[in-house]
C-alpha cells in the first residue's frame, strides 16, 4: 500500500470540496487538521472514539457521592459534635461542598479524558515533519488521504481541487 | 466599513486573512520586544509586590492585632478584600462559559485574559481568608485527612465551604483556561524561531496537531466546562453570600444575599475586563480584534448589572422596613445615618448614579470615559463588600458593643499591594502567551465570511 498524501489548500470550503471529491473516487479520507473547528468536517470524517462527557459525568456524580459519604461518615458516625443544636446528620448544608468537589472532579477527569481521545500528550508525529505543516496551525487547512491504490491519480485529483502543495506521508 | 455594515463587527476589515490575525496576535509576544514602557510597568509594580509580601509577612509573624479589627467589629479589610477579589475572580470564568453557551461570538477577543484573570484575582482571594484565619499556620485543618488528633472538619462551617469553593475553583479555572489555550500554544510553537520557544511551547501544547479529531474532542471538553462552569461560579460566590447569611447578624441574614453576591461579582468583574481590555488593547496594538463594538456591548452588560445591583439594594431597605424587626430596620437606618454614611453615599454614587451613564452611546464607546466609569464601579464594588462587613459589625444586637472600625497602616497595605501583584501578574501573561484566542477570532473571521 502507498504512503497517504497531504494536501494543503487555502480554504475551509475548498478542503471540504476535495474532501467529497476524492472519497466520490474511492479513496480513503484519514483525518484533516485546521486552524479552526470547520464544521462540516465533523461528519464527513470517522468520529474519534469520545467519552468525554460519559467519563465527566460519572466522575462528578461518583467524586460529589463520596464526598457527601466522608461527610455523613465523619459528622454521625466518627466525630458527632452537637453544634448549636442542629442534627447531626444537616443533609442540606452537607450539600455545598459535594457540588464543589464534584465539579472539580468531573473537569479533571474530563480533561484527562480528552488528552486521552486524541492521543496527547505526544510531543511528535509523523504529520510533524510535513512541509507546511505549521501552517495549519495558522492560516492554512491540510487534508490527509489514503489513496486507493496508485498515488498518482489521487494526487492530480487533490491538485484539480485546488491543492497548493501535496507531498507523501513518510511514517 | 462602507457596504459591509453589521458584517464585520468584531474584526477590523484590514486584518480579516487568518495569517494576518495570527500575525496580530502572536508577534507582539514572539516577535517584537517587550519595549521600554513594559520594563517601567513591571519597575513600578515591584513596590506593591514587595508591600504585599511585607504585609503578609507581618502578619504572619506579629498576627492580626497589626488589622483594625477590634472585638465588636471582627471581620474587616482581609474579608472585603476576599470578596472583591473573589468577584473579580468570578468574572472571567462566568463571562467566557456565558458568552460560549449563548453563542455571543464576541467573547473570542476577550474571553483569554477575562479567564486570565478569573486565575489572578481568586489566586490573591485565596490568601486573604489565610490571613485573617488568626492561626494561620492551622490553615490545613481545613482538609480532611487522617490526623492524630482524630478530628474532622466542622462541614457546618462556612470557612470550611470557602476552602472547597476557592480550591475547586482555582483548579477549574486554570483547567478551563488551560484547554482555551492549547491550540494556541501549537500556534506559538509552530511560529517560533528559537529553539528555546519550540521546546517550551512544543512541551506546553502536548503534541496538539489540530486534527480534526482533536477539535471535536476538544469542543465537546470545552463546552461541557462551560456548561458545568455557569453553576459552580454561581456557587462560589453564593457560598461567599452564606459567609455573611448563614448568620444571624441584622443585615447579613437576608436570603437575597447569594444571588445579589452574584450579580455584584459579575458587576465588577465586567468592570474590570472592560479596563483591562482597554490597556492590553492599547499595550498590544489589538484594535483590530477588540473594535468599540465589543465596548459596547460590555457596556450595556455593566448598565444592566448596575440597575441589579441598585434593585437588590432597594429590596434590602425594602425587606428590613417590611420584615418589622427592629434591629433589621435599625441597621438600614445607621447605614444612612451612621459612622460611615458618607462612605455609604459613595457607594451608590459609584454602584447606582455613575453607571446610568452607559444609557447613552457616546460614554460605551469613548474609551476613556469607559474606563473612567469601570474604576468608579470597582471603587464602589469595594466600598460595598466593606460596608457590609461594617455597618452590620459595628451596629449589631448588643448596644453596649457598639464600636467603629479603626483602618491601620497593615490595612491599606493589603488593599493596594495586591493590585501592584495582580498588574505584574498580567505583564508577565502578556508577554508569554497570547491573550486573544487566535483559534476562536480565526474562527469568526471565517463565519463573517471575512476571510477569503
Amino acid at each position: 500500500m502507498s504512503a497517504p498524501l497531504l494536501a494543503e489548500f487555502e480554504t475551509p470550503d475548498a478542503l471540504v470540496r476535495a474532501l467529497r471529491l476524492v472519497r466520490g473516487d474511492g479513496h480513503r479520507p484519514l483525518d484533516a487538521y485546521t486552524p479552526f473547528p470547520v464544521e462540516d468536517l465533523a461528519g464527513a470524517l470517522p468520529p474519534p472514539r469520545n467519552p468525554v462527557r460519559l467519563v465527566m459525568a460519572l466522575a462528578g456524580f461518583g467524586a460529589a457521592g463520596a464526598m457527601y459519604a466522608l461527610q455523613w461518615y465523619s459528622a454521625v458516625i466518627d466525630y458527632p459534635l452537637n453544634s448549636g443544636g442542629r442534627p447531626l446528620h444537616s443533609w442540606s448544608v452537607f450539600t455545598l461542598v459535594p457540588f464543589e468537589f464534584g465539579v472539580l472532579a468531573a473537569a479533571v477527569a474530563g480533561f484527562a479524558t480528552m488528552l486521552r481521545a486524541c492521543g496527547l500528550p505526544r510531543l511528535n508525529h509523523p504529520v510533524h515533519d510535513m512541509p507546511q505543516f505549521e501552517r495549519a496551525s495558522q492560516d492554512r487547512f491540510l487534508l490527509l488521504v489514503a489513496p486507493k491504490d496508485e498515488p498518482g491519480p489521487l494526487r492530480r485529483r487533490l491538485e484539480e481541487a485546488g491543492a497548493l502543495l501535496v507531498s507523501e506521508l513518510r511514517a | 466599513m462602507s457596504g459591509g455594515g453589521q458584517a464585520h463587527r468584531w474584526i477590523v476589515p484590514e486584518r480579516l486573512g487568518y495569517g494576518a490575525i495570527t500575525a496580530a496576535v502572536a508577534d507582539p509576544i514572539q516577535k517584537r520586544g517587550p519595549g521600554k514602557l513594559w520594563f517601567y510597568a513591571v519597575l513600578a509594580t515591584l513596590p506593591f509586590v514587595l508591600l504585599t509580601l511585607g504585609a503578609i509577612g507581618a502578619v504572619l509573624t506579629v498576627g492580626i492585632g497589626l488589622s483594625g479589627v477590634n472585638t465588636t467589629v471582627v471581620w474587616g479589610f482581609s474579608i472585603a478584600n476576599y470578596v472583591w477579589w473573589i468577584g473579580i475572580g468570578n468574572a472571567g470564568t462566568l463571562i467566557s462559559s456565558m458568552l460560549l453557551l449563548t453563542r455571543q461570538r464576541w467573547r473570542a477577543s476577550i474571553n483569554r485574559f477575562a479567564e486570565a484573570m478569573t486565575l489572578f484575582a481568586a489566586g490573591i482571594a485565596g490568601i486573604f481568608p489565610i490571613i485573617h484565619l488568626g492561626r494561620p499556620l492551622y490553615a490545613y485543618w481545613l482538609a480532611p485527612y487522617p490526623n492524630t488528633m482524630h478530628l474532622w472538619p466542622q462541614w457546618r462551617s462556612a470557612l470550611v465551604w470557602d476552602f472547597w469553593a476557592i480550591l475547586s475553583y482555582i483548579l477549574f479555572s486554570a483547567l478551563f483556561w488551560f484547554t482555551g489555550l492549547l491550540p494556541d500554544l501549537a500556534t506559538l510553537r509552530d511560529r517560533a524561531t528559537t529553539r528555546t520557544g519550540q521546546v517550551i511551547y512544543g512541551a506546553l501544547a502536548l503534541g496538539w496537531r489540530n486534527s480534526a479529531r482533536h477539535w471535536q474532542v476538544y469542543e465537546t471538553y470545552h463546552k461541557t466546562m462551560a456548561a458545568l462552569a455557569v453553576p459552580l461560579v454561581c456557587s462560589v460566590h453564593s457560598i461567599v453570600g452564606l459567609d455573611f447569611a448563614a448568620s444571624l447578624m441584622p443585615g447579613w441574614q437576608e436570603s437575597i444575599f447569594p444571588p445579589y453576591f452574584v450579580v455584584g461579582a459579575m458587576y465588577s468583574g465586567f468592570a474590570m475586563v472592560v479596563v483591562i481590555a482597554i490597556v492590553i488593547r492599547w499595550g498590544l496594538n489589538l484594535q483590530a480584534v477588540i473594535t468599540r463594538a465589543h465596548f459596547d456591548v460590555m457596556g450595556k452588560v455593566m448598565l444592566f448589572a448596575s440597575i441589579v445591583m441598585t434593585l437588590s439594594y432597594a429590596t434590602e431597605w425594602f425587606t428590613a422596613w417590611y420584615g418589622g424587626e427592629h434591629p433589621d430596620r435599625d441597621v438600614v437606618r445607621y447605614f444612612f445615618t451612621g459612622d460611615y454614611r458618607w462612605f455609604y453615599y459613595a457607594l451608590i454614587a459609584c454602584n447606582c448614579v455613575v453607571p446610568q451613564a452607559l444609557w447613552f452611546p457616546f460614554a460605551r464607546r469613548t474609551l476613556w470615559l469607559l474606563a473612567g466609569i469601570s474604576v468608579v464601579i470597582n471603587i464602589g464594588m469595594w466600598l460595598e463588600r466593606i460596608l457590609i462587613v461594617w455597618n452590620t459589625l459595628s451596629h449589631g444586637h448588643a448596644m453596649s458593643l457598639w464600636r467603629t472600625y479603626h483602618t491601620s497602616l497593615y490595612d491599606l497595605a493589603i488593599l493596594f499591594g495586591p493590585l501592584g501583584l495582580f498588574v505584574l501578574g498580567f505583564l508577565v501573561l502578556v508577554r508569554i502567551f497570547p491573550v486573544v484566542s487566535m483559534h476562536e477570532v480565526r474562527q469568526i473571521s471565517h463565519d463573517e465570511g471575512a476571510a477569503a
